[in-house]
């Protein structure tokens, strides 16, 4: 069988990788940012030198032919669903029996004026990477950056180490407070401003004026004017799907697609950014572009074309960032406001750069945790999760959950005086940081 | 903080490839120190030792010291390897080249050329370099150095300043402040005080932490008999050397991994975690160097074994052919090639260009001796957090010995490797919390 993907991020080269794991099958991996796949996460470290590109490859560039999968580089110019054919901008085509369509993310932009001058762009694309370079190398005083979350702040970290004044746009009156509880949110507002950034919340863009066909600053809602010579956009970003619109294929925001991954054409699927799923798990959204749903899918599709029907399963929510120096881990489900039954048991370092967030019911079953500044192993949290452990059972045995470097201290006892705090009730500590205990609990009562 | 303009940010005092002028300063006061050690070397009548000494450390420890505190002072702690790979020093620039140029010819100097240093022949009076140290070497045992000597200060001298640095860079991970603290600790009192003070005691020089075989003179005639003159402390010395390599080196690396000798003690380790550490990143990652790494490394520890049998069977029966060739010509080529050409000219010279391991990686009969120890008997690893890993390749980039960790740590397995020295960076620069060093498992 002949199968071809369509995008080397993580969730197409995850399917290719897991394809050959489990068959025979010839497979071809098509994508116009690079020959080998590389992690689009990593493109931060490379501008600031941490690492060179050839670092950020997920293998080694012999792997590929060791396993037979071929890499195409090239730009898709349509998909031709019914002779099951693939139309290359250079002319090529490609034929396929299964198709995967893992198109990934674009930058979601609006109806802003100015979007096409030099020196406005986002940062997805290997190409942008290269783009901001070139601004950077080309001198940029001072930047714009429009649009909070997890690209926006990693973007101000990345001209922040080149010394460039940066300005923040963030619409909302906390940083991603749609995605953080307040209090977290706060956290990340303060360690942005501990590096200089002007962070402007509730504040809007209106548009981007230009000179030359160069960006020459940005005008607020409010009317004011701030000078800048670089514009970075990040205000969230939309699957990759404008290409397939006009195909007859079932598209709300991303491609619709059933629970094995498949869409509504036979031997298609989607997988990755650019899927929507018709049916969300409850509480979880149709579309979650973040690298870890993406590798889930493209592991789920392999199974389900290698003849193992397995329905995509959106298990325990997890997801991870760095805010500048803090680092962020959530497990399972944390709402950004309490009450209506959910609690949170919250403890925060006083130098605002750490925080233990422990979320449960009216039954104190656990539902989820979220941590800044502090590591969490995230095979205990969801273990505790899936079982509905209690809060109670949890409070005694959180140290089992800690995965700080050796030495860090713990903070697991103020959570528990917390606790009492609140309820009155003791609670023991009965578990030790140890690897040898984590493993007993991991391969117990199941 | 300071705002100039209400629509201006703070300006950024944030960090740059460009030095600020308190830096050159602090530079300045280095290259100062040095070069009146230079000028010392190079003619040694010109003034009294002991104040060319003094002022010469002083302006490079205080040079050193004021550098890092600027170093990272605007800095929020947590990892800082901006520009690693942009700058002329840590990516191998023209910088790192001259630089590994003057380390490579100081070793040559060093091991095969000594009078070029000052040393003394025949009982005379030092002059030159080891003359600049003959105060400080009769301060500590009451006779005039060696070259061995000004290399023991000059070295105890990189591991305190830089490793001071270290701990500032890392001063966010209480891991990597402790175990730079216990490196500093073990050269300056093990490696360089101690012995010295043993000497002045007239007991024979012994580094209590360097076991055989990275010590691979231990069982030369010489060194066990100075040993058995020395009587009864002698004896221990004997004994403990043996229960050195015997017993404490399987128990400790059963309990802790070998990072409990090659990042938390060894001398050699301690140079390359601290002055090597801005090299870290250049330790070669690809299959091949892999390879190349397990022939290279267990061929040495089969010629350390070889060699060292040869000479005990020497000694206890006066047959001198065990391996066909003399056990005196395999002594001298070992100390030749291995103790001193790789260890030395290879293993620090080349730092700026090979990065910091070299010789722990490809070299040391010990590391080889605790990475077998490790790899089959430790209950030390490194786990993975789950699928959080995003593959950056950080956790590669930093690994001084040339593990490819993300390989692991993507697919979510633990890592067991004999070479993993556990200096912990690999956790320390992922972004996303997946990398843990344990003991158990």
């Amino acid at each position: 069988m002949n199968i071809l993907i369509i995008g080397n991020g993580i969730a197409g080269s995850t399917a290719a990788r897991e394809i050959r794991r489990r068959s025979d099958h010839d497979i071809t991996m098509v994508s116009s940012e690079s020959v080998y796949p590389f992690s689009r996460t990593a493109l931060m470290y490379i501008y600031m030198g941490h690492l060179p590109f050839e670092n950020t490859k997920l293998e080694a560039d012999d792997y590929w032919e060791k396993q037979r999968i071929r890499l195409v580089k090239g730009e898709v110019q349509s998909v031709d669903f019914a002779h099951k054919r693939v139309h290359l901008v250079n002319r090529e085509s490609l034929s396929y029996d299964k198709l995967i369509l893992a198109t990934g993310s674009v930058p979601q932009t609006f109806d802003w004026n100015g979007l096409d001058l030099d020196g406005v762009q986002g940062l997805y694309h290997l190409d942008d990477l290269t783009r901001l370079e070139t601004a950077s190398q080309r001198g940029i005083t001072r930047a714009v950056i429009v649009g909070g979350g997890l690209i926006g702040i990693e973007l101000a970290e990345m001209l922040h180490s080149r010394t460039i004044d940066v300005t923040m746009l963030v619409r909302e009156n906390s940083f991603s407070n749609t995605v953080l509880p307040p209090e977290e949110s706060e956290m990340v507002n303060a360690e942005i401003r501990r590096h200089h950034i002007d962070l402007r919340l509730e504040t809007e863009l209106k548009e981007i004026t230009g000179e030359n066909g160069r960006v020459s600053g940005v005008v607020l809602t409010t009317g004011e004017h701030i000078t800048c010579n670089f514009v970075g956009i990040t205000a969230g970003v939309r699957p990759n799907v404008d290409l397939l619109r006009s195909t007859g294929l079932a598209v709300r925001q991303g491609i619709l697609i059933d629970a094995f991954g498949q869409i509504t054409i036979e031997d298609v699927y989607a997988i990755g950014d650019c899927a929507e799923l018709t049916v969300a798990t409850p509480g979880r959204k149709t579309i979650e572009a973040v690298w870890y749903t993406a590798r889930n899918m493209g592991e789920t599709v392999a199974r389900n074309i290698c003849g193992q029907s397995t329905p995509y399963e959106q298990g325990v929510w997890f997801n991870s960032a760095k805010f500048f120096t803090i680092e962020y881990q959530v497990y399972g489900s944390v709402p950004v406001s309490f009450g209506s039954g959910v609690t949170s048991l919250f403890w925060q370092h006083q130098d605002q750069k750490k925080s233990i967030r422990l979320v449960y019911d009216a039954n104190g079953k656990i539902l989820g945790f979220n941590l800044m500044g502090i590591r969490y192993r995230q095979e205990v949290c969801t273990k505790w999760i899936e079982a509905k452990t209690h809060i109670e059972v949890v409070l005694e045995q959180l140290e089992l959950a800690n995965f700080d470097a050796e030495f860090s201290e713990c903070h697991e006892n103020e959570l528990r005086k917390i606790y009492h705090q609140i309820t009155g009730k003791n609670i023991h500590k009965k578990a030790e940081r140890s690897l040898s205990s984590v493993v007993k609990f991991l391969t117990s009562w199941s | 903080m300071e705002l100039n303009h209400q629509t201006l940010a703070v300006i950024n005092p944030g960090h740059s490839t460009k030095l600020r002028i308190g830096q050159k300063l602090s530079l300045s006061l280095v290259a100062t120190g040095l070069m009146g050690q230079l000028l010392f070397w190079l003619n040694h009548t010109l003034a009294q030792a002991l104040p060319v000494l003094v002022i010469s450390i002083t302006l490079i420890s205080l040079g050193s010291l004021t550098y890092t505190w600027q170093l990272y002072r605007h800095k929020q702690p947590g990892i800082s390897n901006d520009y690693q790979f942009t700058n002329s020093l840590t990516a191998k620039g023209s910088v790192a080249w001259v630089l590994a140029m003057m380390l490579t010819v100081f070793y040559i100097i060093l091991y095969w050329f000594p009078q070029w240093l000052g040393l003394g022949a025949d009982g005379q009076a030092n002059t030159g370099l080891i003359a600049l140290y003959d105060p400080l070497s009769f301060a500590l045992k009451g006779k005039s150095a060696s070259q061995w000597f000004v290399y023991g200060s000059l070295y105890t001298m990189a591991i305190d300043l830089l490793g001071i640095k270290f701990i500032w860079k890392y001063r966010h991970s209480r891991y990597q402040v402790y175990r730079t603290l216990s490196i500093i600790f073990f050269q300056t009192c093990f490696a360089f005080i101690l012995p010295e003070i043993m000497q002045s005691l007239n007991q024979p020089y012994f580094d209590l932490k360097n076991l055989w075989p990275l010590n691979y003179y231990f069982f030369f005639d010489w060194h066990l008999d100075g040993l058995i003159k020395s009587g009864l402390f002698g004896y221990f010395l004997l004994f403990w050397g043996l229960a050195g390599f015997l017993v404490f080196t399987p128990v400790l690396t059963w309990l802790y991994g070998k990072r409990w000798y090659c990042s938390w003690v060894c001398g050699c380790g301690g140079l390359a975690e601290t002055a090597g550490d801005t090299f870290r990143h250049l330790s070669d990652k690809s299959q091949r160097a892999w390879k190349w790494e397990r022939r290279i490394i267990y061929g040495v520890l089969v010629f350390v074994v070889v060699m060292t049998l040869a000479v005990i069977t020497t000694r206890l029966t006066g047959f001198r052919n065990l391996f066909i060739i003399d056990s005196g010509t395999l002594a001298h080529w070992y100390g030749f090639l291995i103790g001193a050409a790789f260890s030395g000219v290879v293993g620090v010279g080349f730092y700026p260009i090979m990065g910091s391991r070299v010789w722990c990686r490809f070299g040391c009969p010990m590391a080889a001796y605790l990475g077998i120890l490790q790899k089959y008997k430790s209950r030390f690893r490194i786990t993975t957090n789950g699928g959080q890993c995003i593959s950056c390749g950080n956790c590669s980039t930093y690994c001084e010995m040339g593990i490819d960790v993300k390989a692991y740590a993507q697919k979510g397995q633990d890592i067991l490797r004999a070479s993993c020295v556990g200096c912990g960076v690999c956790s320390a620069v992922c972004p996303r919390g997946v990398l843990r060093l344990e003991n158990g498992g």
